[in-house]
């Protein structure tokens, strides 16, 4: 079993928190938590290059680093495990974050409890990114969910318990969709009554028909589109992200939400290509409102955690709109996003917590002219807002082009008025990032106390310094990633486009 | 050609701009300036280098005499599809070789300008950082091998634009006019990317050299795709026309560029003058083969042009500070160009007398750059001397200031289009096109450059003479210091001599080389009408006089309309704030808050509500317990009897 790498993405956080028991102090809570974040970091490069070795040598498999260990064999519920370039990406994704995410909590309250759920919420996000059982699958995206109510309940602001309740229980209601659907599957998952919970193998055997297909594919987009803030089950979103802590509203962005985009392409579009087919014009039109409602929503937010929270509602949803556009293009273009969106969210969300803590207030109208007082926090809130709008030499420009060739690809009216609906969210976009920088950095100083508040010290600039550098190298060298990412699709694209 | 010297002009801004931003702050603003203007200045020299070799190398003209488009290198950065594969390249022909020169002589005249008028500024090392920044933009842009490196670019270069119309970030008059330029040319930048998109979905390539040279090919792809009863063509290039009208201040989105005076003003004479707002003709100019095909689409940019360059010169005549006059004057002198290249062609591929517009619109662009730039740079110096734009705040400034005067001369000369300065043959030129495309449209441009000369010699009657004790805020105004004014003297003598040029031996619409012909009848009419405009200006503008205030209280009306610039911006602020602001995000924020969490949230209360509800029979009560028990029960058993005997 620990001949298999990927079963440390699951180890190390377990011996994390094992070694966390133990720590004494504050400092050495902070060690165990770096040095856990960088294991995590050096893992994932280990992997990437690795699976990149045996590409090049030939392997064509559509997972690699494939095992299985038997867990509950009347159900026949494994320990399955196993990646993909998408999975590779959003394994050094989430690696980076909790990176930084660690380093933004630097100064929290309770550091011992809290970094015992943030670290369980890792464990639940890389099980679910490496496993390919569904069950297991499932489990780990419970255990995601679940530390999120404590995190927000207990370190958050604002109405954080009316908050985290509903973050929960929305999020849970999506669970009880995901569960009536993976049962589903399994039930149908193979013709000679033998059934597996195994991704593979239910691709493989295709034996889930059509009616049943069209069910399934509804309830687990719903499902992981919860999730994915889909429109009209966002609303999670900004109270949330609103109320958590920094490290939280980080993870939960830039991890938490890419697990609807992945769930939906990997589970609703990768075992039911027929339904995605004949069904996807109907999320087509929610995600397409998603895009161009979060931006419209968040150009007269006021408070900057809600700005961005709409903001992830617009660019999330294009994530899951390119999805739904089944080509190999719009497709890889979505993983781009959420590359893209999950680094330079984790940013924004990393730097609004920054200024909060200095200048206790989120309200845009009470603060203004930042620039001239911390001007490292300032430039980094320029460059995440370029990110954002889509500046070329950064990533979001990468993700969104690649999603508006490949949604242009259609041409039928249909795809083609929401593609165009789609385009239009740039412009919205860059208004309302270009509203915020313009009041809360430039402009004069609005608040005198505001003056006498210092910039960011080390740990905070470790932590914007990761994050744009991730940014600034997707958006500089995109087709390496898009290669990696591109791979993949081969077998769900063609499973699809063979019914056309 | 080797790749090295291409491959170093635009790594060598790209580098400066790195180093300076991120090393800039420990620097002193001595070294940061001067090692900007080196690296600007070795840049100037390759791209001069790479330019001349292309234009005199005979290894890059073809046997028939055709100079040849050279791609220096093309390096894969995004591949979408098989075939729809973004390049980062370097594309060398007898244009973007101009724009070459053109870019790196204006670059780098500002960043010796800027040694003396940013002197002592806050964040002189961010404005190197910044200018290197625009400059490898516009050369990226210039010399895009693809139409989506020219996209990535375009994009650039409007950031870059943001950060510099925005450097005094602390006043919110430069806030809000960098972020009004943003988003005025990110709209139009939609209109480009849509473009984009409809012709590379049809043409599968994105590269310009597979597109113009083969528009016959191109026009097979589009057969049988319309929309509207046009050509998907036609809306394609309308569409991508769109973003060269966003980029070149066309009307009706021509409304951020006056606002962009706001930044500092060799900036002005950079960007807003010389380089990034003619991006949009160069557009249209590297599409041309295109544009020539659809006679739909070049009338359009014909008809846009001809409004803007008369709404432009008309408000020119009316406005105060001497920088929006510059900015209005530039709008109108950019719709020359862009009505220069719609008139080049009669559609189907025709072209007239040669390409000749095609020709101007390139010479004009080139003249223009220089002799705009140079009246910036005035302006620049005027305003350092009595820190005001107004002038009013300047009159009589000839005594104090001879350098800036005979330089300002010589470009307003040029700019009224007057025998010998260069305005005159790129002018003349574009004229000629004109009247051979229509009579009626040559005569509206012939209105405009008079119009030209007036306002402009306005300009500079009222700045240098009208009256001779000016108030000047109690100090007597100095002439520029001596970085300032190598800048002025320099571009002046290019304004003076580079009409001559065989500028049709280095540029035409095929890339043959041809010689021009002035045609002495326009030539000598458009001479004599600007000389009359300048008269006027002279009689109205040369001493103090209350002619003006007489012409004003003539036509009120006009006058007012003028001034307040046909009310554009007011519109905007209507549209943007009342409708999009006002009328769907508030109401959309509305909804999300209250309709869409509401229902959320009504599931919540609900379910509350029926707990609370039901929760009496949950008492604790053993009796209740029994009562409820043995109802059951007997109703069980009632239905188990019922069913038994049934």
């Amino acid at each position: 079993m620990f001949e298999n790498l990927l079963i440390y993405f699951v180890v190390i956080p377990v011996v994390m928190l094992a070694g966390l028991a133990l720590c004494q102090n504050v400092k050495q809570i902070r060690a165990v938590a770096v040095i856990g974040s960088c294991c995590l970091i050096g893992l994932s490069t280990w992997v990437l290059c690795e699976y990149l070795a045996m590409r090049a040598a030939g392997e064509d498999a559509p997972m690699l680093f494939c095992g299985s260990w038997e867990w509950f064999a009347p159900l026949n519920i494994n320990l399955a495990v196993g990646v993909d370039g998408i999975s590779i990406a959003m394994l050094m994704l989430s690696s980076i974050i909790v990176f930084a995410g660690s380093f933004a909590s630097w100064k929290i309250d309770m550091p011992k409890e809290f970094f015992l759920w943030l670290i369980l919420l890792s464990t639940g996000v890389f099980g679910f990114f490496i496993s390919i059982d569904l069950f297991t699958m499932f489990m780990f995206y419970e255990v995601a969910l679940i530390p999120m109510y404590l995190l927000i309940g207990v370190w958050g602001s604002g109405r954080k318990e009316y908050s985290a309740m509903k973050l929960t229980l929305m999020l849970m209601g999506g669970s009880a969709f995901l569960m009536l659907g993976l049962i589903g599957i399994y039930y149908h998952s193979s013709v000679d009554g033998v059934h597996t919970w195994n991704l593979l193998q239910i691709a493989q055997a295709d034996a889930i028909d059509h009616d049943w297909q069209r069910f399934l594919f509804i309830v687990t987009f719903v499902g992981f589109g919860v999730l994915g803030a889909m429109f009209p089950f966002h609303t999670w979103s900004p109270d949330g992200h609103a109320s958590a802590p920094t490290a939280v509203s980080m993870l939960h962005a830039g991890v938490l939400m890419k697990l609807g985009g992945y769930g939906c392409f990997r589970v609703a579009i990768y075992l039911m290509p027929y339904a995605a087919n004949e069904l996807a014009w109907i999320f087509l039109i929610l995600t397409g409102i998603s895009v161009v409602y979060g931006a419209f929503s968040a150009c007269v937010q006021t408070d900057l955690k809600y700005i961005n929270a709409y903001s992830s509602v617009s660019h999330c949803g294009l994530v899951l709109f390119a999805i739904l556009m089944l080509n190999t293009t719009a497709m890889t273009g979505a993983i781009m996003q959420m590359l893209s969106h999950g680094l330079m969210t984790a940013l924004f969300f990393a730097l609004i917590g920054m200024i909060y803590g200095r200048t206790h207030t989120r309200d845009i109208r009470e603060m203004g002219g930042l620039m001239q007082i911390m001007p490292y926090l300032s430039v980094c809130y320029v460059i995440a807002g370029m990110a954002s709008l889509g500046l070329p030499g950064l990533s979001g420009f990468v993700s969104e082009m690649t999603i508006f060739v490949g949604s242009w690809e259609h041409a039928d009216a249909f795809h083609r008025v929401f593609t165009i609906a789609a385009c239009c969210s740039i412009v919205i976009t860059a208004v309302y990032i270009l509203r915020v920088v313009g009041k809360l950095l430039f402009g004069p100083v609005q608040d005198d106390h505001h003056r006498k508040l210092t910039d960011a010290v080390w740990w905070e600039r470790l932590s914007t310094v990761t994050l744009i550098l991730g940014v600034a190298l997707i958006g500089c060298f995109p087709n390496f990633f898009v290669n990696l990412i591109k791979f993949t699709f081969s077998p769900a694209i063609f499973a699809v486009l063979g019914l056309n | 050609m080797s790749i090295v010297i291409p491959l170093l002009i635009l790594v060598l801004p790209l580098f400066m701009f790195l180093f300076l931003g991120l090393a800039g702050c420990k620097m002193s603003h001595k070294l940061a300036g001067w090692l900007g203007c080196l690296g600007m200045g070795t840049t100037t020299v390759l791209a001069y280098i790479t330019a001349l070799t292309y234009y005199y190398n005979p290894e890059f003209t073809s046997a028939a005499g055709e100079r040849l488009q050279v791609v220096i290198f093309n390096q894969t950065w995004l591949q979408f599809t098989d075939y729809l594969v973004i390049k980062l390249g370097f594309l060398l022909d007898p244009i973007s070789a101009l724009l070459l020169i053109v870019i790196t002589t204006i670059s780098f005249m500002v960043h010796i300008y800027s040694l003396g008028y940013m002197e002592g500024e806050k964040g002189f090392q961010r404005y190197y950082a910044f200018l290197a920044l625009f400059t490898f933009s516009m050369l990226g842009l210039v010399v895009a091998t693809n139409i989506f490196q020219m996209y990535i670019f375009w994009e650039l270069v409007g950031a870059s634009s943001y950060l510099l119309i925005g450097f005094y970030y602390t006043k919110h008059s430069a806030v809000s006019a960098s972020k009004k330029a943003f988003i005025v040319t990110r709209f139009a930048d939609l209109g480009f990317l849509l473009g984009i998109l409809i012709l590379s979905y049809y043409t599968q390539t994105f590269n310009f050299i597979d597109m113009t040279n083969n528009p016959g090919g191109v026009l097979m792809c589009f057969e049988g795709a319309t929309f509207m009863g046009c050509s998907l063509l036609t809306w394609a290039l309308i569409l991508i026309f769109v973003g060269g009208m966003g980029k070149s201040a066309m009307m009706p989105l021509h409304i951020w560029l006056p606002d962009a005076m706001e930044g500092p003003t060799p900036v002005s004479a950079l960007i807003h003058a010389a380089t990034m707002v003619v991006a949009g003709v160069y557009l249209v100019a590297r599409m041309f083969p295109l544009y020539a095909l659809e006679w739909n689409a070049s009338t359009f940019i014909v008809v846009v042009g001809a409004i803007t360059a008369f709404y432009a010169a008309m408000v020119a005549c009316t406005q105060i500070d001497i920088k929006r006059i510059l900015a209005f004057s530039t709008i109108s002198q950019i719709a020359f160009m862009m009505v220069s290249l719609g008139v080049a062609s009669e559609g189907e591929g025709i072209i007239l007398h040669h390409g000749v517009g095609y020709m101007a619109s390139m010479f004009h662009l080139f003249t223009h750059a220089m002799f705009k730039a140079l009246l910036f740079l005035c302006a620049g110096a005027l305003i350092h001397a009595v820190h005001s734009n107004d002038y009013t705040h300047m009159h009589g400034m000839w005594r104090y200031m001879p350098v800036t005067h005979i330089t300002c001369l010589i470009g307003c000369l040029a700019i009224a289009g007057i025998w010998p300065f260069s305005g005159f043959f790129s002018k003349d030129e574009i004229l000629a096109a004109c009247y051979s495309w229509s009579p009626m449209v040559g005569a509206w441009m012939s209105m405009v450059a008079a119009l030209t000369a007036f306002y402009m010699f306005r300009m500079y009657f009222l700045i240098f003479w009208w009256k001779e004790h000016p108030i000047h805020h109690g100090h007597v105004p100095h002439e520029a210091p001596l970085p300032m004014r190598i800048p002025l003297i320099f571009l002046a003598a290019v304004s003076c001599c580079c009409g001559f040029l065989h500028f049709g031996h280095f540029v035409s619409w095929n890339r043959m080389p041809y010689d021009i012909h002035i045609e002495l009848g326009i030539a000598l009419s458009s001479v004599g009408i600007a000389l009359c405009a300048i008269f006027i200006a002279w009689k109205m503008y040369f001493k103090e006089n209350d002619l003006p205030v007489k012409m004003k209280n003539m036509l009120p009306r006009l006058w007012d309309w003028c001034y307040h610039r046909f009310y554009w911006d007011e519109l905007y602020m209507f549209v943007t704030h009342k409708i999009i602001f006002n009328g769907i995000c508030r109401p959309i924020a509305w909804f999300d808050r209250h309709i869409i969490d509401g229902t959320m949230n009504g599931f919540a209360i609900v379910t509350n509500k029926c707990s609370y509800a039901i929760r009496g029979l949950q008492s604790g009560q053993v009796q209740m317990y029994v009562w409820i028990y043995l109802i059951g029960a007997l109703i069980l058993g009632a239905i188990g009897v019922l069913f038994l005997l049934g």
